[in-house]
């Protein structure tokens, strides 16, 4: 009984009601929104942002901001992608570990100089999503990787499905929100990620190891962009250096803060997020029902983020609010 | 009885001027001018320079404010996104047959508003204008899209071509830049509000103390980035003829990178407009001199962004060995 | 005799060459609660935060189980098992209280698994063993100050500590709350363990403790049995510090009324300040870190105004809501910390000098440097501020230079009302007795003056009336010929019983 009221009461139960109430106002409106297929293609939208959210979450939780996941799921992309073009005859699922362990290594550089030099993530994160664009462009020659080169078990995985009629990449992304959930939830690496953005300076204190924690958690943030990449390539067919994964990181950080993340770093839940991503894909699914041209995407994602910044400030106003009364 | 020391004081502004990361700038911008000239001999033509520069100056005068903003000891990376909507805004009215002062007008208050949505924002609701910003960013950026659409929207012939006019000799928007590099300059090198835009991004609590309304100054420097950002815009629609949302896509990065290899402090309170002002020179030297090379544009963005995380991590060793 | 816990023999700690502690020698036993007492600045909580890794000791050896060791870090303090249990707690606000309670325990790789159910047990269990009532599923965020500080004590516990180190642990807290800790303190003195106690509740400590050490000056003065010493004893000791050489010479012309707070009160801070500050007059505020002195000033000055009450200026009634409006009524306040509040510290001498006075270098805005230089020099002059050029960062200066340099910035806007706050806090000797020149030049000029200030001597020696705050309260209000070093430190400890 318990978890429920607590889940009720919290930020989830808000997104959750958003949820319905949107899907049920496009539902009266336009009644076919309310179909299994229309369900089909919310899911379809959503399974690269819901990967990319989950590691922006933890990036958040821990008081930092990763701005060149886009270009990471772009480059990874395109190194599997370029594998599979070279090596035809390659066994395809070399390219998962292939686009994660690329992802991995750049996003490693990005918690190196966060944390050797002490810089601001932003500005460096900033420079590496043109820094790994540009990359992108110079080992592809800036040419595509076309359907042809993409292997069609790779490709079939966003069409078949092993259970329920819900497509395997479907399946992977809930399966690293569930992955996610049991790091945040039940293991001290989760914990400590926690207790870094909600108190920087007492972490050292209490044994946490700031630095090594900070690169785990932005070298997750690549791996999951590389994840994300593979996953381009099997969604789409192709995998494009200008295109692929351009604005990716605007659409996990809408999705993310939607989600009751903070930006002041050790707050945020798996749940949230999730519910959040589910949101944002119930919206993109709208719009083209509702007449509305795919070109306002933009301009709502950039609105939902200033208003969930503007509804996260109130809510921490309460709370520092509660904790003065308390005190007094 | 004065207390000062002659010897100590030369000697010390001899070390200051080799501190002073303008010094770095105005190196890499002389080594640049050598390399490009070896590379190729256009680079000895002025004007070549010149018309090259016509390319990048909408961003580059913006990044002059954007650099006040920064020494304030805030951020803000939707001005690419501002000049986007706001050429948007502009286009978009006079095409519908508004007179075109009108359409400037309309523009120019756009800038207005958006620069004060950043203001309210971050100043009002305190909110970090790290990610504020990059909210708008989006926003901005997304709203162009919602009023131009896929499609370009054109500017009347005899509105094209800013950057083909002359004054001088010199075209038109590089005329604009120096002179608000001037004017720039010497707000915040001679005015008291200069002054106070450092105090408040050296120690904002200090500042308050000393009676210094740096909310204020913080929202003026917003609204004003707002405003000229705008102007900007209208610019480079003339520049360009017609305009599209992604305008100056991306162009964050650039007018970041100007300001940081111009030596300004990303953590607020050091900086300078002459450091901008050399820097955005010297990018239009190193990218000019990477499109004479035949290089990608994608390799130029890879070369950026590098630029901008060496420039970041030299700037901040300057100061933290000045500090010492 | 048995083999003390903790010796530390000649142990010595200097700030940027102030030597705060000198020659420490202390032994502490097993199973004995020993508080340290002395006046703000006396060395005690130096000593305690070198006991606990914080600080690393210039000189001095220290011996744990007679074995020496060297305490760099407080992670190295827990591993050899010294808790400090901070003023404020440190905490992660957003974590649950059971999560608190273990987040970064030794053994635990990161991969871990965090069990759950036996962390929220476990917390349950330290929560009722220690006789407190706390929900230890909710965030530490929601917890009351005096909770948190029991989660901390809790967790000192817990990770079998053989040294805890309370700093002023009851501040926050209610007598009921008081006395549970106390139940606790002398259970964990049963079971074998040390505690160091630093409280100014002469009255807590009598309750509590075994043995006292009295600091002065960053010296150990004296180490016994509590009960040997009388409650004059102990003040005695405490404030035995000649007084200075320098004594003002009184004004004798002091004026009008400049500055009158009636029933000041701001929430969580103080309340109910009535007070008048004269022209020509230096008012005293004495009293312990935390009595609410800085709050009031801050009040007064706008930058956090009071809720309740009023001010008057001149006898006139002013709303004052920024600092910007204290200065236009001629208000100037020297704040307490000068890194933060005072300097800018990448900020030339010259620009730090004239901050406060924009519109007279600028009179068009425009800033003049012959106007800027003039005054600079002036000040630089004035105050035989010691420095190589006016275009070095401020940050270069000694402290007492810096300190000097924020004064002169008030004294250019023609102040009427002068606000101090420990104006001579880490500042040497010699620069000290400027200091106090200039005070009284000052309110010779007609300048109104409070001072607020810990070191007794500075106030015995300079004011004329001296007022006493205690936890947020007016507790006395003496004028210069009746006060002593005694009255002062009885007005200022709280909850006293007063031996008349």
């Amino acid at each position: 009984m318990k978890p429920i009221l607590k889940f009720l009461s919290g930020r989830e139960a808000g997104i959750f009601v958003m949820i319905i109430l949107f899907c049920t106002a496009v539902g009266i409106y336009k009644p076919h929104f309310i179909s299994s297929n229309s369900l089909r293609i919310i899911l379809l939208l959503v399974p690269l942002i819901m990967i990319g959210a989950m590691a922006q979450m933890l990036v958040l939780v821990a008081r930092h901001v990763d701005l060149s996941m886009g270009s990471m799921l772009g480059f990874s992309a395109m190194v599997a992608g370029l594998m599979y073009r070279d090596m035809p005859e390659i066994w395809w699922p070399i390219g998962f570990l292939v686009a994660v362990g690329t992802g991995a290594v750049l996003g490693l550089f990005n918690g190196l100089l966060v944390t050797i030099f002490n810089l601001p993530s932003i500005i460096v994160t900033l420079g590496t999503l043109n820094l790994y664009r540009g990359l992108t462009f110079i080992i592809s020659d800036a040419r595509q990787i076309n359907r042809a080169n993409i292997p069609s078990e790779l490709k079939a995985m966003s069409q078949t499905s092993p259970i329920f009629g819900i497509p395997w990449i479907i399946l992977m992304s809930f399966a690293i929100a569930l992955l996610t959930f049991y790091l945040v939830r039940y293991t001290q690496l989760g914990r400590q990620i926690y207790a870094i953005g909600s108190n920087p300076n007492a972490a050292p204190l209490r044994g946490i190891n700031v630095t090594k924690v900070t690169l785990i958690v932005f070298i997750i943030s690549g791996a999951l962009s590389g994840l994300a990449g593979i996953m381009y390539a099997s969604r789409w067919g192709f995998v494009n250096p200008s295109n692929t994964g351009m604005g990716f990181e605007f659409q996990v950080i809408a999705a993310v803060v939607i989600g009751g993340v903070s930006i002041n770093g050790g707050v945020g839940t798996v749940l949230g997020t999730f519910l959040g991503v589910i949101l944002l894909g119930c919206v993109a699914a709208a719009l083209p029902l509702l007449g509305i041209p795919g070109t306002t995407q933009s301009a709502i994602y950039g609105s939902v983020i200033l208003i969930a910044l503007l509804i996260d400030r109130s809510v921490r106003q309460r709370a520092t609010a509660n904790t003065k009364r308390s005190r007094a | 009885m004065t207390n000062q020391i002659p010897s100590l004081y030369h000697k010390k502004s001899w070390r200051s001027l080799f501190n002073r990361p303008e010094t770095m700038t105005f190196t890499l911008l002389i080594l640049a001018l050598v390399g490009a000239s070896l590379l190729s001999e256009y680079f000895l033509d002025v004007n070549y320079i010149l018309r090259s520069f016509t390319l990048t100056a909408e961003l580059s005068i913006a990044a002059l404010v954007l650099t006040m903003v920064i020494i304030s000891g805030e951020i803000d990376l939707s001005a690419a996104a501002n000049i986007a909507l706001s050429a948007c805004i502009f286009a978009y009215v006079q095409a519908s047959g508004a007179p075109m002062t009108l359409a400037i007008l309309t523009g120019l208050f756009a800038g207005l508003v958006m620069g004060s949505l950043n203001a309210i924002l971050v100043i009002v609701y305190q909110l970090p204008s790290i990610i504020v910003t990059i909210g708008t960013l989006i926003f901005y950026r997304g709203l162009a899209q919602v009023i131009a659409g896929d499609k370009s929207i054109r500017v009347p012939e005899w509105f094209i071509g800013v950057n083909t006019k002359m004054v001088l000799g010199v075209p038109f928007p590089v005329v604009i830049f120096t002179a608000t590099a001037i004017i720039l300059g010497l707000v915040l090198g001679t005015t008291i509000y200069g002054r106070q835009i450092y105090q408040v991004g050296t120690n904002n609590t200090a500042a308050l103390h000393a009676g210094i309304k740096s909310n204020r100054i913080k929202f003026g420097l917003f609204v004003l980035l707002g405003v000229v950002s705008s102007a900007c815009g209208i610019m480079a629609a003339s520049r360009l003829g017609s305009v599209r949302y992604d305008l100056a896509l991306g162009g964050e990065l650039q007018m970041v990178l100007m300001a940081m290899l111009g030596g300004t402090y990303i953590f607020g309170g050091r900086g300078t407009i002459l450091g901008t002002f050399l820097a955005a020179w010297l990018l239009v030297i190193v990218s000019t001199g990477m499109t004479v090379a035949n290089l990608l544009p994608a390799i130029q963005l890879t070369v950026l962004g590098l630029l901008l995380i060496v420039a970041i991590i030299a700037t901040n060793f300057i100061y933290s060995r000045a500090r010492r | 005799m048995h083999l003390p816990l903790v010796s530390a023999r000649g142990i010595s700690k200097s700030f940027a060459s102030i030597e705060v502690l000198s020659n420490v020698d202390l032994d502490l036993h097993n199973g004995e609660i020993h508080a340290l007492l002395g006046e703000n600045g006396a060395g005690k909580s130096t000593f305690a935060k070198i006991l606990a890794g914080v600080h690393k000791p210039t000189q001095g050896v220290i011996k744990l189980n007679d074995s020496i060791v060297e305490i760099s870090s407080p992670m190295i303090a827990q591993e050899l098992g010294i808790a400090l249990i901070h003023q404020e707690p440190i905490s992660f606000p957003h974590l649950s209280v059971a999560e608190n309670l273990v987040m970064g325990q030794k053994g635990n790789g990161l991969l871990t698994k965090v069990n759950w159910t036996e962390m929220v047990d476990h917390a349950r269990q330290q929560m009722t063993m220690l006789g407190v009532e706390i929900d230890v599923t909710i965030p530490m965020q929601g917890l009351s100050i005096a909770d948190q500080q029991m989660v901390e004590i809790a967790r000192a516990i817990a990770s079998d500590a053989r040294l805890i180190i309370m700093d002023e642990p009851t501040a926050p807290l209610t007598p009921r709350e008081v006395s549970t800790l106390f139940g606790i303190a002398r259970r964990l003195k049963e079971e074998g363990r040390t505690i160091i106690f630093i409280s100014h509740r002469l009255e807590e400590v009598r309750m509590i403790c075994d043995r006292v050490t009295i600091f002065r000056d960053g010296e150990r003065i004296a180490t016994n049995t509590i009960d040997e010493l009388s409650d004059e004893d102990v003040i005695r000791l405490m404030i035995g510090r000649p007084l200075g050489k320098y004594m003002r010479k009184y004004n004798a012309d002091i004026g009008k009324i400049a500055l009158s707070v009636n029933k000041l009160g701001l929430e969580g801070a103080f309340s109910d300040i009535t007070f008048n500050l004269r022209k020509g007059e230096i008012v005293g505020v004495g009293g312990l870190v935390g009595a609410g002195r800085t709050d009031v000033a801050r009040a007064i000055f706008g930058i956090s105004p009071a809720q309740k009450g009023t001010i008057m200026i001149n006898e006139r009634k002013v709303n004052i809501s920024n600092p910007a409006d204290a200065i236009k009524l001629g208000i100037a306040y020297v704040p307490e910390d000068r890194a933060i509040a005072g300097i800018f510290s990448s900020l030339s001498v010259e620009h730090n000098l004239t901050a406060a006075i924009p519109k007279k270098i600028a009179p068009k805005n425009i800033i003049r440097r012959v106007l800027e230089t003039s005054f600079s020099s002036e000040s630089i002059d004035k105050l035989s501020i010691r420095l190589a050029s006016p275009d070095q960062p401020i940050v270069e200066l000694s402290g007492g230079n810096q300190q000097k340099a924020i004064l002169a910035r008030w004294l250019h806007t023609d102040p009427q009302i002068l606000i101090l706050d420990e104006p001579t806090r880490g500042i040497d000797i010699g620069v000290k007795a400027e200091f106090y020149d200039m005070i009284g030049t000052l309110a010779e000029s007609g300048r109104a003056i409070l001072l607020i200030s810990s070191e007794l001597p500075e106030l015995l020696s300079l004011c004329d009336r001296i007022l006493v705050m205690s936890e947020g309260q007016l507790t006395a209000d003496i004028s210069s010929h009746e006060a002593t070093q005694e009255k002062i430190m009885k007005a200022a400890v709280p909850k006293m019983a007063i031996s008349a």
